[in-house]
């Protein structure tokens, strides 16, 4: 398997070389920036493509088809007809908060973003407590969609943000516990330590039992938590217009609308992280040559494959449930979700302690 | 991507810069290509094509703010067990009774809060 540490590390020899330690710092950090600027940008626009054949497929339709060859060009149509609208100033908002609310949406995305493992030795950011910071930063965008709300100055949006927020923290708290579940089994909180436990198996199999059902778990309040699928309402575009982008025109729009799709590609990078084992190959102990067959295959492709195969299944659920209503969205959460993850997390615990896990 | 020479917090804060460029360069970009048209009609709240009617900033329900110390308290309670969890392999039987008075307290509040009827949507 190639480790890509070894390109990265002969990049820093390389620059040290001809430039002085601050020098090279810099211009790595403006490289890395530039690279993650470029991915994360192909990235959404990827993900705006896919997502609309996979609900064109649902449907029985074709899909956009038009532009490019199978309207694979379709969505750099559309991102320049959004650079080309007009940024639209309204009269009675709050003009600071109201410029604010995108610029916290995309931070948070792209803080979470550079906390991927993106392949063997590619990764941008890998704290000691990887996960915990994935979490803490994709809470500030709850943040910027109460603002956005808030500062619109208009009902639809105040109450779309009042039901994201509601939503989105009280389903922060399963994410939660069931990152907790798996950080007991991995015994570590660092993303690179996460994935290299799961060298000989990955935690979906080696945990059982509680890692299936921190597996669901995760994925229900995923799709809640990036305002999809049934769980939609805080954008029912049926009673609130659009919900709390109502107002935003334009480019504005287009921040939140970048971030929804990366908030996907984020939801289900995570859930190939804790339960798929990240990058790493599917490796089935005993079978040696199978492993190393799979070792062939390059990390980013399994690590992208796995995160798109997720995405898959989230998509599917818009197509399959009705939404909800607020309270019945809260009760889930809090009277289901919470408890049964409580019951989950002790089971894990136990496990764990008493190693019964593979 | 993992340099040895570049701390982590010079990557996040890089990370974050990223953000706030590529927000400013498209906003940027978009005030450049964008037309430029006055219309005071243009200014108004986009909701029902008729004058909008009273404050905007209404009243909303009470519920969202009781959810919202609901997830406060259960939140803190969380980010608590995170550095338990990394050791509990190692800290094993006693570390599993300690947690457990803890995380009776964190099941007592539940049990609280749904008798009290603050999980009801009313």
């Amino acid at each position: 398997m190639f480790d890509f540490s070894a390109l990265t590390n002969w990049i820093h020899a390389g620059l040290l070389s001809f430039m002085p330690e601050w020098l090279a710092v810099t211009t790595e950090c403006v490289l890395i920036g530039l690279v993650l600027l470029t991915v994360y940008a192909l990235l959404a626009l990827f993900y705006i493509y896919y997502e609309r054949k996979v609900c064109a497929a649902f449907q029985c339709r074709l899909g956009p088809d038009r532009v490019g060859p199978m309207g694979l060009l379709q969505s750099f149509a559309d991102m320049f007809k959004m650079l080309i609208k007009e940024l639209i100033s309204l009269k009675h908002t709050d003009k600071f908060l109201f410029a604010l609310a995108p610029y916290l949406v995309i931070l948070a995305s792209m803080l979470a973003f550079a906390v991927l493992p993106w392949g063997n030795g590619l990764q941008i950011i890998d704290f000691n407590i990887g996960i915990f910071f994935l979490i803490a930063v994709s809470s500030i965008g709850v943040l910027g969609i109460l603002l956005a709300g808030w500062s619109s100055n208009n009902k639809f949006t105040l109450i779309g943000a009042l039901r994201s927020g509601a939503q989105m923290v009280s389903y922060e708290l399963s994410i939660g516990l069931s990152v907790l579940t798996m950080v007991c089994l991995a015994g570590t909180m660092s993303v690179g330590g996460i994935v290299e436990e799961q060298r000989d198996l990955w935690f979906i199999f080696s945990g059982h039992i509680p890692a299936i059902i921190a597996f669901i778990i995760y994925l229900i309040a995923g799709t809640a938590e990036t305002n999809r699928g049934p769980f939609d309402l805080p954008e029912a575009e049926s009673e609130l217009t659009a919900g709390y982008h109502t107002e935003y025109s334009g480019m504005h729009f287009g921040f939140f609308y970048l971030a929804e799709y990366l908030n996907l590609f984020i939801v289900s990078g995570v859930a190939a992280l804790l339960f798929f084992g990240g990058w790493m190959p599917l490796h089935i102990p005993g079978w040696e040559s199978f492993n190393h067959i799979m070792d062939y295959i390059p990390s980013v492709i399994w690590f992208i494959g796995k995160a798109v195969v997720i995405s898959f299944i989230i998509i599917w659920f818009k197509w399959t449930f009705p939404r909800l209503r607020i309270d019945h969205i809260l009760s889930l959460e809090w009277k289901y979700l919470l408890p049964i993850n409580l019951v989950n997390l002790v089971l894990m615990v136990l496990i764990v302690v008493y190693g019964l896990h593979f | 991507m993992v340099s040895l020479s570049i701390s982590n917090a010079t990557l996040a804060i890089a990370a974050a810069l990223t953000g706030i460029g590529l927000v400013a360069l498209a906003l940027w970009l978009a005030g450049l290509l964008g037309p430029k048209s006055f219309n005071p009609q243009k200014g108004e709240a986009y909701e029902c094509g008729i004058p909008t009617r009273g404050e905007s900033m209404a009243q909303f329900k009470v519920g969202y703010y009781l959810f919202a110390i609901l997830f406060l308290m259960f939140d803190v309670e969380c980010v608590f067990l995170f550095p338990w969890a990394v050791r509990v392999k190692e800290l094993g039987g006693a570390g599993l009774i300690s947690i457990a008075i803890f995380f009776t307290i964190l099941v007592l509040g539940l049990v609280y809060a749904w008798r009290k009827g603050a999980l009801e949507w009313k």
